[in-house]
């Protein structure tokens, strides 16, 4: 049997040759960041570097850079950390923003996933204090870019603070924390090419912060444990992705004849696609096809894609962004996300489209649950 | 299979012998190897459903689960993974209380615990908990009639540790366990010292809850687990929310080649923990002996008997510690914890057993592991004793003789 396509980078993307050659090495390496010895000192040199080339990655101040275990402590970090009362986060935000803060109030999106801009003025007027806001940079399942610029100069001017979710933009999209004007910013490595268990909260200087993990001293008291060391290095070496944006930003020519194709084949509907997304990024419809159902008759095919994020794959409600972008559920039950990464090729969109394509006629023609199903199982 | 068949990493090969094992273990070889083809072809999400991707990576997470569960007697759905022991100890001690708040308000723990326990301790103290910090004896263990006597109506739960970082010190954990379980509260224990090092069961320990880190038994940094009972069922608030992964006890992607890591170092750790303790027991015995032999003032700090084979704590009266660290430099060793030993302050585990400031300054903790020769031993022990001797020598000078005699020790 052919080797199996993986096109589920949003999910988690291959560990970069460079980064996982950075975690070897810091592993055999051996010693705790925290010790005075020898060990430990080579080990907070390491540390120390990584910081420092993270703090490039987002175009912060390398003291502004908290390592954590990963993007969901990240957002749970900020959203609890700096204190604030009122908590404004767009609606297609990750689980791991919406449930962080039981207060939140969300903020629409229109059709195309863009927030509503005249909600976001109108929530921040009505507001009892100084409200922190959560918007994404890049959503997960569909890809669109939000303007962050924008909106984070519309809530400096009511007094807020602004969080971003850089999880998926980061390594895929240009990424510079002043220009976006955001005050607090969450990463995951294993998103672009660094290993899993690692991400960073950055926090711009002079912002204070409640920690949620408590312990010794590590991070600045922001966040205590024992760093992470060898995940840190490979997050660092990882950053080789932002310097190579231009070569990331052929796997634009992949995705849009993938959906040039599909669109052949049915009539399909693609989300966000008049609006700016990431490059590596789609989400479209199989008419008449459940989505569970076509990861899984695709996965047979050897196409690894999903319905939506990973973290709740397992479960079959329809995607909260979607419901959000005011789709119908007759559409957004029948969504695939394909997400591409830094090692695709064009081959696989070939591979893709056949087994779509084929999925599709069988499917797509025929929605009996019995055939489907039978098909599925 | 022999420990030292293991593959040592680079840790004694060139540079000061690494002997500061309690602080963090270097990775064994076999852990490294494990975990690498997780960095590479098998990368999926473990939580990616939807594809062969998805479930090669989530059966290999399961496995490692089976097999940190077994380690320590439990079913493997007991077991929730974290980024390390100090995760794993706020969640189970603030996940409890917040959780059981209208069950209890008030929280024993003890004097000697880690840095993580009692910072989590004092936190929920300023939201309203009691918190009642026992005593140790000169030995380093609590008392458990104290303990007995400590437990009222309010009591939500027991935190003691299984082993002291500093000491090595083994608390009487089945005793204390037992208490609870009659008292009918929780038992957390914080065994990042003590899994992989002594035998540990939770069913017969009667223990609820139970912190373990992957980075002190040869497995990877950044990943730990939280033993989590199911009869009686133990409830707790998750520390953060997100996709709802561990069963909601824990959100976020799981590192599939740490866990897989932290699996592997778990199943090594119980093949081979008889035979490796009672290699360190004879190679720490030789390097006691050898030190006592040059002084015979030394002081082993904590109980010699109920400690794990890999840990010596020794006071070298009239000595700095923090300068003897300064000018040794072919040997690895720490005055005590690695998370509070930028701090200048002397040991508050030492303090709490009840030695003067002094003593708990002139005090060094000695960690012996799996990649530790004999040759190692020896050798470090000489080292020590010349430096200990400059040391003594250029404190008695100080304190005694005319200061332009003064030996300074350049501070790298």
């Amino acid at each position: 049997m052919t080797e199996a396509i993986y096109l589920d980078h949003n999910a988690t993307t291959t560990v970069r040759p460079i980064a996982a050659d950075a975690v070897r090495e810091a592993m055999l390496m051996g010693g705790n960041a925290s010790s005075v010895h020898r060990f430990g000192r080579l080990a907070h040199r390491v540390l120390e570097d990584a910081r420092d080339a993270v703090a490039g990655l987002a175009g912060s101040a390398t003291a502004e850079v908290i390592f954590t275990s990963g993007g969901t402590e990240a957002n749970n970090l900020a959203l609890r950390g700096t204190g604030h009362e009122t908590v404004l986060v767009s609606a297609i935000e990750h689980v791991s923003v919406l449930s962080a803060s039981e207060t939140a109030q969300q903020l629409p999106v229109n059709g195309n996933g863009l927030l509503d801009i005249e909600s976001l003025v109108a929530a921040l007027e009505q507001a009892m204090s100084p409200a922190l806001v959560s918007v994404m940079l890049a959503n997960n399942e569909t890809g669109v870019v939000q303007p962050l610029a924008e909106i984070s100069d519309i809530v400096h001017a009511h007094g807020g603070l602004v969080h971003c979710d850089a999880i998926q933009a980061a390594g895929k999209e240009h990424l510079d924390m002043k220009s976006i004007g955001a005050d607090l910013l969450s990463l995951s490595a294993h998103k672009f090419g660094g290993p899993q268990g690692v991400g960073a909260l950055i926090v711009r200087g002079g912002l204070g912060l409640t920690p949620v993990i408590r312990g010794g001293g590590q991070e600045l008291r922001r966040r205590a444990g024992t760093e992470n060391l060898p995940g840190i290095a490979g997050f660092a070496a990882a950053k080789e992705a932002q310097a190579e944006l231009s070569s990331f930003a052929r796997l634009e020519k992949l995705r849009d004849r993938l959906e040039q194709r599909v669109s052949d084949l049915a009539p399909v509907r693609i989300f966000g696609q008049n609006v700016q997304r990431l490059v590596n990024t789609s989400c479209f419809t199989m008419p008449g096809v459940n989505s569970e159902t076509q990861v899984m008759g695709l996965d047979i095919a050897g196409l690894a894609v999903s319905a939506g994020s990973a973290c709740s794959s397992g479960k079959v409600e329809p995607s909260h962004v979607l419901r959000a972008m005011s789709v119908d559920a007759s559409d957004a039950e029948c969504a695939l996300r394909v997400s591409f990464g830094w090692d695709s090729v064009e081959s696989d969109v070939d591979r893709f489209v056949d087994a779509w394509g084929s999925l599709y006629s069988h499917a797509g023609n025929n929605t009996s649950k019995a055939r489907i199903q039978a098909m599925a199982g | 299979m022999n420990a030292m068949l293991a593959k040592s990493p680079d840790t004694n090969r060139k540079g000061p012998i690494y002997l500061d094992y309690q602080a963090t273990t270097p990775a064994d070889e076999r852990v490294v190897a494990a975990m690498l083809p997780f960095f590479s072809q098998k990368f999926g999400n473990p939580h990616s459903s939807g594809h062969s991707f998805g479930w090669e990576a989530e059966d290999a997470v399961e496995a490692a689960r089976v097999k940190i569960a077994n380690l320590i007697g439990a079913e493997p759905r007991e077991i929730i993974f974290t980024s390390g022991a100090t995760e794993s100890n706020n969640l189970a001690i603030k996940g409890a209380a917040h959780f059981e708040n209208r069950r209890g308000s008030h929280i024993i723990t003890s004097k000697v615990e880690h840095k993580c326990v009692l910072e989590t301790c004092k936190r929920l103290e300023g939201e309203g908990f009691d918190i009642t910090c026992l005593d140790v004896d000169g030995s380093g263990f609590i008392d458990l009639s104290e303990l007995d006597a400590a437990i009222t109506d309010k009591t939500l739960m027991v935190s003691i540790m299984g082993v002291n970082n500093e000491t090595g010190v083994i608390q009487p954990v089945a005793e204390i366990g037992a208490i609870c379980r009659e008292k009918g509260v929780y038992f957390h224990s914080d065994c990042a010292q003590a899994v992989g090092k002594i035998p540990l069961d939770v069913s017969d320990m009667k223990i609820d809850l139970m912190s373990i880190s992957g980075h002190k038994l040869y497995g990877p940094m950044g990943i730990g687990a939280l033993y989590i009972r199911r009869r009686p069922r133990v409830r707790l608030q998750p520390l953060f929310d997100g996709g709802g992964q561990e069963r909601g006890f824990r959100s976020g992607t799981l590192p599939a080649p740490l866990c897989v890591g932290m699996g592997e170092a778990c199943e090594i750790s119980g093949h081979e923990m008889a035979e490796e303790a009672a290699r360190l027991l004879r190679l720490r015995g030789q390097f006691l002996e050898q030190i006592q032999g040059a002084f015979p003032s030394v002081r082993v700090n904590g109980d010699m008997a109920k400690r794990v084979p890999g840990n010596l704590n020794l006071c070298f009266p009239g000595m700095r510690a923090e300068d003897l660290l300064t000018g040794l430099r072919g040997v690895a060793i720490s005055t005590g914890s690695a998370c509070t030993s930028a701090s200048v302050e002397p040991s508050y585990v030492l303090r709490a057993m009840g030695l003067s400031d002094e003593d708990a300054g002139a005090s060094v903790r000695i960690g012996f592991g799996r990649f530790t020769t004999e040759d190692e031993v020896v050798h470090a022990a000489d080292l020590m004793i010349s430096g200990v001797r400059h040391q003594l020598d250029g404190t008695a000078r100080e304190n005694h003789i005319e200061p332009a005699a003064q030996t300074n020790v350049s501070v790298a």
